[in-house]
């Protein structure tokens, strides 16, 4: 039998780089040095530098198979006992946007997934809307609303002067972008830099996307990993919801519960009333349905059993304090290697002030290039480290090349 | 043109309801935007989502919806293509239960990220299984396989790759075909055309009209192809009508995108229901397909599946697959690993992919044998002297899988749900998957007085 085409139709496709993130682990795998080390994507690891499955998902899962649950389809919206603990989770269970039912809460593929439903609901329901996101920020996150088709543009955030927030320029941007734009907004632990708003710039951002009616859409991706707790990590999503403003909100357990490849995740609009709510998940439902159907039935049964037991729910907060405390213990002990090896008197403590996974160290992108051709330290190209990806044993090898990459490279 | 395109919640209910007053006139965008509200116009702190509507319940998925909001005891479901036991209950098979102890066990598995395209030992054993383990192009290393969520994640990413890599972006797909198809194409933004497949006449294949209208696609064009147990008639061709459909493909340089749903569950055998796939595969020629576990391994809640891509070359599949990843990065970043674990756990292991072979045909034999009970309670009830009858009925036992399209009208299955209490798609298809033994008399009850009564 003979092929009419006898060449490919896609010979005209060409090869695409890998991604900036992932990206990194793939070289990290292929690379033999016994020093090398992997602080590219953030993923938990235990100071012996190995993945970690939570205590309470491993009681969660045998649970799960001693019950012999099916394996039914889900609804498109997901499983309805883990949309009530997610939305519990994130808005505290008396929060009155519960109380009211004026939140549609739709499970999704974790933050990117349902951060894709979101800007699929945007595209369609708010044709020519802009998204603004910090500069930096995830660098999935352009991707998504660029294949959604949902135009942005960025606001000032990351001041590398101060190694801090530049606050002035994010007012300011947010207050000049055309009323009725969708503010991204990185609930706890930023990523990429663990710079996050206190309290009262909280209060100032709010202040401002109420005066230019914005929508503020929050990604938050590390609740409990910031400071600990998880009530005082959703802070920021709870003063927005207080002061009566619409908002969305995606939600992932890949860090806090290391459901990583369950891709467990939520996407919460806050709307002004439960009718409306109602109307807006039916259409983030019209939009999942042609992408995947329904979500998967696994990760989400761990969150409602871990989340929805007493029990299992506090030995989760036990689990979630010891993995943020080891971060700020290897954040300490990072900071004091770099502190006592670099004799040039450069101040390092930014690393004690940033929160949650990532230190953004100021590196750029030739010097990130030596870290890793270097000395093996796997890192992506914006100067992001994953302090979840670091030992305290490593500290000192870190600061050596963190040193060199910062004064011998430009 | 107003200030930055976009002002308040009322200006955008304005703009709404003058798009929808205006939506027989040609609109110039610039024009709707510049309506504005007034400030002294009322309610500033309305809602931002005040003009979404309310969307209606999948016309699929909605009738489980609608089927578990009713109080009737005798209420049966045979909406949505999901197996039940003859006891009306869902089926885990064992092989899942012991693949899914076993991972559990495992205190070595940990929950890290997958790659983008999945579970690689997923990948392969997908490829070999709807491909043969022999199949040259496995050999020649000119698939790329990606894991996807289920059927419907393969499609979707499968569609929205040919719509960013393929000069032909219309999609043939048959009449009918599963309702989710042509909102999957048209999102991935492909546009979506149809080719002529069922008969109403003869409850068979149009396969004349199918190669008229494939005829006539323009070169090149992507048609869809259901793979076996077509959804929702039943109606298969022949494998010769299948070498007959291969021909002209190639010879018009169409494109195939298999959807493979139910392979092992139309015929009770793997091999026998990817014929229609390893045909086109065998003539070296390129063709797309999504495979689903949903059915044939009972992992529907679990979202399983895989996208191949058959190339000419090597080079090609390598890098059709880096394209690939950048369609699923921005969607859902990398796949959930629990389903694939479990396929990969029974397909490579011999003595659970025997057992599953055992259990996969138990399923479609027990459907067979509800096609053949419901043919003879239709029988014993005299349907076929019925006026306006749709023939003789043996179209339920011809049809092939888990649907049946009964030929039933709209207004018959809407009487039907009301006055029996059976739930099943307005377009005439019941899940065989649904009935068993005790409730087939009350369907042949249901479907009897329909075609009696209502026309």
């Amino acid at each position: 039998m003979v092929a009419a085409v006898n060449v490919s139709r896609f010979e005209g496709v060409t090869m695409a780089p890998p991604d900036p993130i992932l990206g990194v682990s793939e070289a990290f795998k292929a690379d033999t040095d016994e020093k090398k080390l992997n602080l590219g994507v953030g993923a938990y690891r235990t100071e012996e530098l190995q993945p970690y499955v939570l205590d309470v998902v491993k009681k969660a899962e045998n649970l799960m198979l001693e019950r012999g649950e099916n394996k039914e389809y889900l609804p498109i919206e997901g499983l309805a006992a883990f949309n009530k603990v997610t939305a519990e989770l994130l808005f505290g269970a008396d929060n009155s946007v519960l109380k009211e039912q004026r939140v549609a809460t739709v499970q999704g593929l974790s933050g990117t997934g349902s951060l894709r439903l979101a800007a699929a609901l945007i595209e369609r329901y708010f044709p020519g809307a802009k998204v603004l996101i910090s500069s930096p920020t995830w660098g999935n996150h352009k991707n998504i609303f660029n294949d959604a088709r949902v135009p942005w543009s960025e606001y000032r955030y990351y001041d590398p002067k101060t190694v801090g927030l530049d606050f002035e320029g994010m007012i300011a941007d947010i207050k000049a972008a055309p009323g009725g734009s969708f503010i991204l907004l990185h609930g706890c632990a930023h990523n990429p830099t663990g710079i996050d708003p206190t309290p009262e710039q909280w209060e100032k951002i709010a202040d401002v996307i109420q005066e230019k009616n914005h929508i503020p859409f929050f990604d938050v991706a590390y609740q409990g990993f910031a400071s600990g707790s998880l009530d005082n990590d959703a802070s920021s999503v709870r003063l927005f919801a207080t002061r009566g403003m619409e908002l969305l909100v995606a939600q992932s357990y890949s860090k806090n519960l290391g459901l990583y490849a369950e891709r467990i995740g939520a996407m919460n609009v806050v709307c002004s009333s439960s009718d409306l709510a109602a109307r807006v998940k039916s259409q983030l439902k019209r939009l999942a349905r042609p992408m995947y159907s329904n979500p998967p039935v696994h990760g989400a049964r761990i969150v409602a059993n871990v989340v929805g037991n007493p029990a299992l729910f506090d030995e989760w907060k036990a689990e979630m304090e010891m993995m943020a405390g080891r971060i700020k213990n290897v954040r300490q002990k990072l900071f004091d290697s770099l502190s006592a090896k670099d004799k040039s008197g450069k101040d390092w403590s930014f690393i004690l002030r940033q929160i949650g996974m990532f230190s953004f160290t100021g590196l750029n992108k030739a010097q990130s290039d030596n870290m890793t051709n270097k000395w093996h330290v796997y890192m992506t190209k914006d100067g992001r480290i994953s302090l979840a990806g670091l030992s305290l044993a490593k500290c000192e090898y870190l600061a050596d090349a963190i040193i060199d990459s910062y004064h011998n490279v430009s | 043109m107003s200030s930055g395109g976009h002002g308040s919640a009322t200006d955008r209910r304005l703009n709404a309801l003058f798009r929808h007053l205006s939506s027989s006139a040609r609109m110039d965008p610039q024009q709707l935007n510049s309506i504005a509200a007034s400030p002294t116009s009322a309610n500033q702190n309305d809602s931002v989502f005040s003009h979404v509507v309310r969307a209606p319940e999948d016309p699929i998925l909605g009738v489980t919806v609608a089927y578990n909001k009713d109080p009737s005891p005798v209420k049966l479901n045979l909406g949505v293509g999901a197996y039940r036991t003859e006891e009306g209950k869902p089926l885990v098979l064992n092989v899942v239960r012991k693949a899914e102890q076993q991972l559990v066990n495992d205190r070595s598995r940990v929950k890290e990220y997958l790659p983008i395209v999945g579970l690689a030992e997923f990948n392969k054993l997908s490829a070999k299984l709807i491909l043969g383990a022999d199949s040259p192009a496995i050999r020649e290393n000119r698939v790329t396989t990606v894991q996807c969520l289920s059927g419907t994640g393969s499609l979707r990413v499968g569609a929205e790759f040919l719509a960013r890599h393929y000069h032909q972006r219309t999609i043939y797909i048959p009449q009918p075909t599963w309702g989710n198809h042509p909102k999957v194409f048209t999102l991935a933004g492909l546009s979506v055309k149809s080719y002529r497949y069922y008969d109403p006449a003869t409850r068979g294949l149009n396969f004349q009209g199918l190669l008229e209208d494939l005829g006539s696609a323009p070169a090149g064009a992507i048609v869809l192809l259901h793979a076996c147990a077509h959804n929702p008639t039943g109606v298969d061709p022949t494998l010769q009508q299948w070498e007959r459909i291969r021909q002209l493909m190639r010879s018009k340089g169409l494109l195939p995108f298999f959807d493979s749903a139910y392979q092992g569950f139309a015929s009770g055998s793997l091999d026998s229901d990817a014929q229609s796939v390893r045909m086109f595969v065998a003539d070296g020629g390129e063709c797309f397909i999504a495979q689903s576990y949903a059915k044939n391994l009972g992992l529907y809640g679990e979202r399983v599946g895989a996208l191949s891509i058959v190339c000419k070359t090597a080079d090609v599949a390598g890098r059709v697959e880096s394209q690939v990843k950048l369609v699923i990065r921005p969607m859902y970043s990398n796949p959930p690993i629990h389903g694939a674990s479990i396929v990969a756990a029974i397909l490579r292991d011999r003595d659970l992919f025997n057992e599953w072979t055992f259990e996969l045909k138990a399923m479609a034999d027990r459907i067979i044998s509800m096609r053949q009970k419901l043919f003879d309670a239709l029988r014993a009830r005299e349907i076929w002297y019925i006026a306006g009858t749709p023939g003789d009925w043996s179209h339920i036992f011809k049809q092939i899988g888990m649907f049946t399209f009964t030929g039933l009208n709209p207004q018959q299955v809407a009487f039907m749900t009301k006055d029996y209490h059976i739930y099943m798609t307005s377009d005439g298809r019941i899940s065989m998957a649904g009935l068993s033994s005790k409730t087939v008399p009350h369907l042949a009850d249901a479907i009897h007085a329909a075609v009696t009564l209502v026309s």
